[in-house]
């Protein structure tokens, strides 16, 4: 792109004069989805999601009459007693700081019950220990799945009702549920606990992958609207215009999404050691940029695939591959052939097409 | 414009208003602040530890206890978006509530009620009557209490009818709940004829003080002149008679008042007991057509014992005279509705109508299915509570988040030069708009802002942004189809406005549909969702595209500046373009690296590499010359990237494939 701007290359995108053969190259990403897909379940099923502690319950300590109630200290007294541990601290009442972990055995109540009584200069009968129970327990995780199941099927029926194409709506949860495997699998690769922030950053993921979609998807209708009333393009062509048209929109858009939450990720979790916040915005960070990846690279070409197999689009690609055909047979001008393959530019009212273009003379002469 | 100003001015007046009348302080924290009210994860608040004690004698299961947290949670979400923790500690349920907690908070979940249901003797208006006997003449029927054949006040009249369906809506969303007082510690309810109760303690029982052989729970034959006497001399509006509190007999009789202490009433022994009862819901009564009406109603279902219970009492009420043929629906020893039975109904599920309005009917809603949770709570310690998320964490998040827009700023100035100035004023202004609204929901709602509702709005600066690119990229799309600024502003819009309905119905779908069906922190989630969705569109709508109308007027941009991010030099393609009445326009080429060679104006793709129809030197090629050209270039085209001399550098090697398929 040396010596050009963005806006010119979003000009010839726009145009057709250059154009990524997104939609001929499927096998392709749907080769690296794949891959994606299956090592993402694999990490799933054998590391596993860890849980956070509203999910799970898990040790309390409560430690009573302290004279300081800096969190800090409760911070660095567990984990020096259990390396890795994030605990949550609050302070009740003004005297009393509480204390909750992951579940850990015996010893290591013990240990962090020393660790704290030292720390805050108490007696260790002052620490008491016991067992909390989750915040977020199996009926707030059924409800919450069932909200989304119902979400998905309207947001599903919606699309399906808007675009007036059930394969459509198909493509894009398809391509929406991929999103969600593959940034769970990224989740569970890093090893973070989940926690209810982790789960609210996943919803996120999904209404975000949707909406790119939607966008995405309805540049595709635009582009395919009258698609059947002419010859000289297929709809895979069509939409692959589409999708070149829309791509500096969706670098746009993720790049917009992105910097506030890579700025929360990078500066505020890995820099300044915000603990909480980073489980929500690696989510996010992932889910996003996945999620507009899929838009263009597995929801458009899935749905070529899956609508080139409606009765109708299959015949209508059929008669524009064998008018195309005979036009090459026939050995026509090289603009000729120009402009019978020239399926995938976009038509600019006012331009000239060359003489290609021009009704044809009859070739007996 | 109008739009514009009033939808920022407005809720900042309400706002303002609000501070000003309601203001926030330490003996009024529901009031209105500037701020936002903050979530227990960012503000802390009041730790509530509760003891559960059982109310009939059982054993309290981990299920009971489970069960029990879910009806603490759904009070506390019916009062607001408050986002509470409650979690199980051992046989403890902890409690954990944003800010000062109300001592109304407080008795909300921490008092589940005794509710019963007991047949209606008589009843007559609160204060201790002259008249002696049962009458219906002259009552100022209350609120909640009814009064049948009374005077023809409001509330006065809930039918009862039999109605299968139930809930129509979602959960109603009422004010707090101010639960009455109770202790509720007395044994579980017996009833004389419905044998669901496994202590099958009947209306004959010796320990029951009626004298008289009642022969069924609306014999007015109960009415001892003891009873009469303690009826006539009770006064409903002294304080201490409305404190209510368990301990009354279930098999006998009952003389007491209603909630809002304005009627007495002297009523049979218990018939139902609050535990029969599965659900109560509040909603829009829908009629035996099915369709909606625009009344409100609380529908009951019952479990197969209520069932059969209510089934019998309903049906030998129906058969009696008024008031006899009311049943009160008794919590915590006072009344708090007494609908009439006009039919039997037989199958669990009723209905009570009447004059509710939507807040009335959840609260009722809310009593009824909190009644019948056999599980009293005892609060152990109240405590205040700080934020579990340290204050500093929070402060690192939100300069990260900061510098994190700051990028955005500079993004959409490069991506839109002059241009990108409107995104930037328009997230200024939907982030106003966001924030009084919080605030002012925080006020009306008890919304709280917690740390994932946070990140959900900067998730959202990402959506709104959104619609102000696919718009400006739209218009773009039309000036590049060489329309000019003003005309590709209009189409633009058209187009835009499309998909971004479209694209935000489905944000909208999910933020409803989790609004209400999920709970706790994913309702939170939902409400800033639909929330941001809602504004988004609205500043689209009502501020970015008046305000590009305005500026596709003035002539820094209409004329295409090149820093005004609209630059034909930079949106149309070169060459010859007619534009209509016999006239042509040239657009000349851009001057970059690669704009020696004049473009073709529909260059396709698949149009042949090199469109050079002048020579090095300048001249025009002959179409002989141009066509040998073509077919070089071709060949070149064919043979590795090296061979592309021709080609213009800057495009990729996939043009090769889209030879290919020439």
């Amino acid at each position: 792109m040396a010596g050009m701007t963005f806006a010119q290359w979003g000009n010839d995108l726009y145009t057709g004069r250059r154009s990524y053969p997104v939609v001929a190259k499927r096998r392709t990403w749907f080769t690296i989805v794949a891959i994606f897909g299956l090592a993402s379940v694999a990490v799933l099923g054998i590391k596993g999601l860890t849980l956070g502690i509203d999910f799970r319950g898990g040790s309390e300590f409560t430690v009573e009459g302290v004279t300081t109630t800096q969190q800090d200290a409760a911070v660095t007294a567990v984990q020096s007693a259990v390396p890795g541990e994030e605990p949550r601290v609050a302070v009740v009442g003004g005297s009393a700081v509480r204390v909750q972990t992951t579940q850990l055995d015996a010893q290591e109540v013990e240990d962090v019950s020393l660790a704290l009584a030292e720390a805050y200069d108490v007696e260790r009968a002052d620490v008491a220990t016991s067992f909390v129970g989750p915040t977020w327990g199996a009926g707030v995780s059924m409800r919450a799945l069932w909200g989304v199941v119902v979400f998905v099927l309207a947001a599903a029926a919606f699309m399906a009702i808007y675009f007036r194409a059930w394969r459509m709506s198909v493509a894009a949860i398809v391509a929406m549920l991929s999103d969600l495997v593959i940034s769970a699998g990224v989740y569970a690769a890093v090893g973070w606990e989940v926690t209810p922030s982790t789960i609210i950053g996943f919803l996120t993921i999904l209404g975000f992958s949707l909406y790119d979609k939607m966008v995405v998807f309805d540049k595709v209708r635009e582009n395919t609207q009258d698609v059947l009333s002419q010859t000289r393009s297929t709809y895979g062509e069509r939409a692959n215009l589409a999708v070149n048209q829309t791509l500096v929109r969706s670098i746009n858009t993720s790049v917009v999404a992105l910097l506030p939450v890579a700025g929360i990720l990078f500066v505020g979790a890995l820099w300044l050691g915000a603990g909480t916040l980073r489980d929500l915005s690696l989510s996010l960070f992932v889910g996003i940029a996945v999620g507009a990846a899929s838009s263009i690279f597995l929801a458009t070409p899935l749905d070529v695939l899956l609508r080139g197999k409606e009765p109708k689009i299959a015949q209508h690609t059929a008669a524009v591959l064998a008018e195309r055909e005979r036009v090459a047979a026939e050995g026509g001008h090289d603009a000729e052939l120009a402009a019978a393959a020239a399926g995938t530019s976009q038509l600019i009212p006012g331009h000239h097409l060359g003489h290609g273009a021009q009704p044809r003379r009859k070739r007996a002469r | 414009m109008v739009f514009t100003i009033l939808s920022i001015v407005l809720p900042f007046i309400a706002l303002a208003a609000g501070v000003f009348l309601n203001g926030k302080s330490a003996d009024n924290p529901g009031g209105s602040s500037f701020a936002p009210g903050l979530a227990l994860d960012l503000q802390g608040g009041t730790q509530i530890i509760l003891t559960p004690t059982s109310t009939d004698g059982s054993e309290i299961t981990p299920e009971a206890i489970d069960e029990s947290i879910n009806v603490i949670r759904q009070r506390i979400d019916s009062s607001g978006v408050a986002e509470a923790e409650i979690a199980a500690q051992g046989n403890n349920v902890v409690v954990g509530i944003p800010g000062e907690a109300s001592q109304e908070t407080i008795d909300l979940v921490s008092q589940p009620a005794q509710m019963r249901f007991r047949p209606v003797l008589t009843y007559d208006v609160g204060v201790p009557a002259a008249a002696p006997e049962p009458t219906d003449t002259g009552t100022e029927a209350p609120a909640e209490g009814d009064g049948e054949g009374a005077t023809g006040e409001p509330s006065a009249e809930p039918s009862e009818e039999s109605s299968p369906d139930t809930s129509p809506g979602g959960k109603a969303r009422g004010q707090a709940v101010t639960a009455p007082r109770t202790t509720a510690t007395d044994d579980e309810a017996a009833t004389d004829e419905a044998s669901q109760e496994p202590t099958q303690e009947s209306s004959e029982a010796p320990a029951t003080p009626a004298p008289t052989e009642a022969t069924d729970p609306s014999d007015l034959a109960q009415i001892t002149p003891e009873l009469q006497e303690q009826f006539t001399n009770l006064d409903c509006t002294q304080p201490e008679n409305l404190v209510g509190g368990g301990g009354d007999d279930p098999a006998a009789p009952l003389v007491t008042c209603s909630q809002d202490g304005s009627l007495k009433w002297i009523l049979g022994p218990v018939e139902i007991d609050g535990t029969d009862l599965t659900t109560a819901s509040s909603g829009l009564r829908v009629t035996a057509q099915g369709v909606t009406t625009n009344e409100w109603a609380v529908n009951l279902n019952f479990d197969s014992q209520g069932t059969t219970a209510f089934r019998q009492t309903t049906t030998r009420l129906s058969t009696l005279e008024s008031p006899r043929n009311q049943f009160a629906i008794v919590l915590d020893g006072l009344v708090v509705s007494a609908p009439s039975v006009s039919t039997p109904i037989p199958n669990g599920q009723a209905e009570i109508s009447g004059s509710f309005t939507r807040d009335s009917a959840a609260v009722l809603a809310n009593q009824l299915s909190f009644g019948s949770l056999p599980i009293a709570f005892e609060v152990q310690s109240q405590e205040q509570i700080s934020a579990t998320l340290g204050s500093e964490q929070l402060r690192n998040g939100l300069i990260a988040g900061l510098i994190g827009l700051a990028l955005v700023v500079v993004y959409s100035l490069f991506q839109y030069r002059s241009l990108g100035m409107l995104t930037v004023a328009s997230l200024v202004w939907a982030g106003l708009i966001t924030y009084v609204s919080i605030a002012l929901l925080s006020w009306l709602m008890g919304y709280r802002l917690s740390l994932a509702g946070v990140a959900g709005l900067i998730v959202a600066i990402g959506f709104t942004a959104d619609s102000f690119i696919v718009y400006f990229e739209r218009i773009r799309d039309e000036m590049r189809d060489g329309r000019s600024l003003a005309y590709a502003v209009e189409r633009g819009w058209r187009r835009a406005r499309r998909t971004v309905l479209a694209a935000k119905s489905v944000n909208l779908i999910s933020a409803v549909i989790l609004y209400f069906l999920a709970v706790g922190g994913v309702q939170g989630f939902a409400f800033t969702l639909g929330l941001t969705t809602v504004i988004d569109v609205a500043v689209v709508f009502w501020f970015t595209h008046p305000a590009m109308q305005l500026i596709a007027k003035i002539p820094f941009f209409r004329d295409g500046h090149s820093w005004s991010g609209l630059s034909p030099e930079r949106l149309r393609a070169a060459g010859v373009r007619y534009v209509g009445a016999g006239r042509v326009a040239t657009q000349p080429a851009v001057a970059t690296s690669e704009s020696a060679e004049p473009e073709m104006a529909f260059a396709g793709a698949a149009a042949t590499p090199t469109e050079s129809r002048a020579d090095a030197s300048g001249r025009r090629m002959t179409i002989a010359e141009r066509r040998a050209a073509e077919r070089k270039a071709a060949a070149a085209a064919e043979t590795p990237p090296g061979g592309q001399t021709s080609v213009d550098e800057s495009q990729h090697a996939d043009r090769g494939e889209n030879e290919e398929s020439r």
